[in-house]
C-alpha cells in the first residue's frame, strides 16, 4: 500500500526466482483461512429472502448511515491525515518523533478502548466535552460521534500509508521545486500532493474500509441508535439475536460493500500509480 | 554579473569548506564519495544551515550565520541539477520547464511560450507535450536544464548531472551544458567524477577531501599536476608526499625521492611528488645500474582494458593510492604480473615534479 515505483528502471515485472514448491501448502492454506468463512456466510444466506431482509427499514437506514459516517470520516483523516504524514516523513525535529508512536497508538489499541478514551475526552463530563456541554454542544451518542470514533480508529492507518508513499518520494522533488522559485505553499499544492496523490487513494480506501467495519469505538462512544448512531456492524450484531437470517444477508452485503470499494478504487490506484 | 561566495562549516557532517566562483565561472568541486560536495551545494541551496559560514550571490546575502540571515531557497535564484532529472512525473515536460516561471505569477500563456524557447535552447523542442516517463534518461536530463534555466538562476549548482547517462548522451549534454551554462554571467558549481567534465566545462577546480578543501586552481593546472590525492587519482598521476630537501628530494616514510623542482619547494617543509604513470619502469627483480628512484611494491591490481596495461600497486604506506605504471601488452605478457607479486618501479629523476603541498 502507498508504494510507489522509485525509479523508471525499477519494473513491476521483474523476473523472481522459482519459490520452494512447499511454500505453496501454507500459503494456500491462509488463502483458504480467509476465503472459506466468506464462503460460509455467503452459504448461510436465505437467497429468496435476500432482498427483504437487506431492505427492512432499519437495515436501509444503518447501510445508509454507514456510508455516511465513513464518508465523512474519511474526508476527515484525508483532511488531517496528510498533513499529519507530511510531517511525520519530513520534520526532524526530535518532538515529532517522540509524538509518532502516540499517533499511531490506534493502530494497535483495541476499539472499545478508543471507544471510552473518546468518551472521557468528547463526553459529557469529558476533559473537552464538559466544555462543549456548557456551551449546549453535545457529541457523544450523536452521528458525530460516529464520525469521530471512526476517524479515531481509521486515521493512522492512512498516516501511516501516506507517510511511506512521502518518504519514498522522497524530498528532492520538494527542493528542487522551490530551487525554481516555488513558494513552500506553491510546492505544497503542484508537487507534493500530486506525488502524494496515489499513496492518499490507497490510504484512504483504507481508512474508508476501516470506517465501514468499525464497531468497538462506535458502540462505546455512540452508541447505538437506530438512525442516528447504528452503523451496518452494529445493526448486524443486533439482528443476530433476534434474526439471525438478517444479519447474515447484512454481513454480505457489508463484505459486498467493501468488496467494491477495496477493488473499485484500488485498480484506479493502479492506473493512477503508471506515471511513476 | 554576479559570481557566489562560499564559506561554510557543518558540524555534523563534519564540513569546513570555503571556495568561490567568478561571474561566468564554472567551478569543477572533486572528491571522494562522502568528502563533503554534496553538502556544500545543499548549503548554497539553503537546504542545510551550516554551523557557521556566509553564502553570497553577487551583492546578495544568501546566509550569513553571524548575522542571522537564512534566505529561503526560492528567494534564493539558485538552481540545482542533480543526477536524477527528477521531472515532475505529473506534468507534462513543457509545464515541468514553465514551473519556475508559473511559480513567479507568469501568466500560463506567457510561461509556455517560454518553456517552449527553452526547451528549443536545450535541443528538446519536439518533447514539449510528453510526459516525462515517455522519454530517455539523456532526454529527461535536458528537459531538467531548460526547468532550471528557465528559472532564471543567477548560480546554478549541478551535482553529478551526466553521471547517469551513456557515454555519447553524455558528450551531447556536454555540448549543451558548454553553450548554456554560463551565459549572462551565470555563475555554476559543477559536481562531478569525470575528467571529461572538468576539462571540458570547467574553468577552475577545488578538490574536497574528507570536509575540506585540500586543493583549489585553474582547471587545466590541477589536471595536469594535481597536487592532493584525490586529485592524482582523478586526473591519473603518481602522487608522492612528503617534506622538501635541498637539491630536489623529497623525504617521504618509505624512502626519497628525487625530481626537478617545478614550484616554490621550501626545505623542510611538505611537498609532493608528481609523475606520470607512463615515466614508470616495471622489473621483477632489482634493475642493473642505479636509477635514481626506485621503489618495491606489491601489485594490487592489473588493469589491461585501456590502450596500455595499468599496474597499479597497493596503497602507500602513508595511505595514498598505489603508485601506478602503464606498461605496453608485451611487457605485461613477459612479467606476467599478477596482484600479490612483488616488483620494482623506477622512475627516471627528470620525469619527477616536485611541488609543494597546499
Amino acid at each position: 500500500m502507498g508504494r510507489r515505483t522509485g525509479s523508471r528502471t525499477a519494473s513491476a515485472h521483474a523476473p523472481a526466482a522459482a519459490l520452494p514448491r512447499w511454500i505453496y501448502v501454507p500459503a494456500a492454506l491462509g488463502a483458504l483461512f480467509v476465503a472459506l468463512p466468506l464462503v460460509a456466510v455467503a452459504a448461510k444466506v436465505d437467497w429468496p429472502r435476500f432482498t427483504t431482509l437487506i431492505t427492512s427499514e432499519s437495515s436501509v437506514a444503518a447501510l445508509w448511515l454507514s456510508l455516511k459516517t465513513a464518508t465523512a470520516s474519511t474526508a476527515l483523516c484525508m483532511l488531517l491525515g496528510v498533513p499529519m504524514a507530511m510531517v511525520l516523513a519530513r520534520s526532524t525535529s526530535g518532538l515529532v518523533r517522540a509524538v509518532r508512536p502516540l499517533i499511531l497508538l490506534p493502530l494497535v489499541l483495541p476499539p472499545v478502548v478508543g471507544g471510552i478514551a473518546l468518551l472521557y475526552a468528547f463526553g459529557r463530563l469529558g476533559l473537552i466535552g464538559r466544555y462543549l456541554d456548557a456551551a449546549g454542544v453535545q457529541i457523544a451518542f450523536t452521528t458525530t460521534a460516529v464520525v469521530l470514533a471512526q476517524t479515531f480508529v481509521s486515521l493512522p492507518f492512512l498516516v501511516i500509508a501516506l507517510e511511506g508513499a512521502a518518504r519514498t518520494a522522497g524530498a528532492n522533488y520538494e527542493v528542487v521545486a522551490a530551487t525554481l522559485g516555488a513558494r513552500p505553499s506553491t510546492v505544497w499544492w503542484r508537487v507534493s500532493l500530486p506525488l502524494l496523490a496515489p499513496g492518499l487513494l490507497s490510504g484512504s480506501v483504507l481508512a474508508f474500509a476501516r470506517s465501514l467495519g468499525e464497531f468497538g469505538a462506535t458502540l462505546t462512544f455512540a452508541g447505538s441508535r437506530e438512525g442516528v448512531t447504528r452503523t451496518l456492524p452494529l445493526e448486524i450484531y443486533l439482528q443476530r439475536e433476534g434474526d439471525a437470517d438478517a444479519a447474515v444477508a447484512l454481513s454480505v452485503l457489508l463484505v459486498v460493500v467493501a468488496a467494491l470499494v477495496v477493488v473499485g478504487l484500488g485498480s484506479r490506484r493502479l492506473r493512477a500509480q503508471g506515471w511513476t | 554579473m554576479t559570481g557566489l561566495t562560499l564559506r561554510a562549516a557543518v558540524g555534523n557532517r563534519g564540513v569546513d569548506i570555503a571556495f568561490d566562483v567568478g561571474a561566468g565561472e564554472v567551478l569543477a568541486v572533486l572528491g571522494p564519495n562522502g568528502a563533503g560536495k554534496s553538502t556544500a551545494l545543499h548549503v548554497v541551496a539553503g537546504v542545510v544551515r551550516p554551523d557557521d559560514g556566509q553564502v553570497r550571490a553577487g551583492d546578495r546575502v544568501l546566509t550569513d550565520t553571524a548575522a542571522g540571515v537564512h534566505v529561503p531557497t526560492h528567494r534564493r535564484r539558485v538552481g540545482l541539477l542533480l543526477q536524477d532529472a527528477l521531472l515532475f512525473p505529473h506534468l507534462r515536460v513543457a509545464a515541468n520547464v514553465a514551473f519556475g516561471l508559473r511559480s513567479a505569477g507568469r501568466s500560463r500563456g506567457e510561461a509556455d511560450a517560454a518553456a517552449r524557447r527553452w526547451l528549443a535552447e536545450v535541443d528538446a523542442a519536439d518533447l514539449a507535450d510528453r510526459m516525462p516517463r515517455q522519454l530517455s534518461g539523456g532526454q529527461a536530463q535536458r528537459v531538467a536544464l531548460a526547468r532550471a534555466l528557465a528559472a532564471e538562476p543567477d548560480v546554478l549548482l549541478l551535482d553529478e548531472p551526466l553521471a547517469g547517462l551513456d557515454i555519447a548522451v553524455a558528450g551531447a549534454m556536454r555540448t549543451v551544458l558548454r553553450r548554456t551554462l554560463t551565459r549572462g554571467g551565470r555563475s555554476a558549481v559543477l559536481v562531478t567524477h569525470d575528467l571529461v567534465d572538468v576539462a571540458t566545462l570547467a574553468d577552475r577546480v577545488v578538490v574536497i577531501e574528507a570536509g575540506r578543501v585540500v586543493e583549489a586552481g585553474r582547471a587545466a593546472a590541477v589536471l595536469a599536476a594535481p597536487r592532493s590525492r584525490f586529485g592524482a587519482r582523478f586526473a591519473g598521476v603518481n602522487l608522492v608526499a612528503g617534506t622538501a630537501a635541498a637539491g630536489g628530494v623529497l623525504h617521504t616514510e618509505s624512502g626519497s625521492w628525487h625530481g626537478v623542482v617545478a614550484g616554490e619547494v621550501r626545505t623542510g617543509e611538505p611537498a609532493v611528488a608528481i609523475f606520470s604513470p607512463a615515466a614508470v619502469a616495471v622489473y621483477r627483480d632489482r634493475p642493473n645500474g642505479s636509477p635514481r628512484n626506485s621503489a618495491v611494491v606489491t601489485v594490487a591490481e592489473v588493469d589491461s582494458s585501456g590502450p596500455v596495461v595499468r599496474v597499479r600497486a597497493a596503497p602507500q604506506s602513508d595511505g595514498g593510492p598505489g603508485l601506478a605504471a602503464d606498461i605496453t601488452a608485451e611487457s605485461a605478457a613477459e612479467l606476467r604480473l599478477a596482484p600479490g607479486d612483488r616488483i620494482h618501479l623506477t622512475v627516471k629523476a627528470q620525469e619527477v615534479a616536485l611541488h609543494p603541498a597546499p
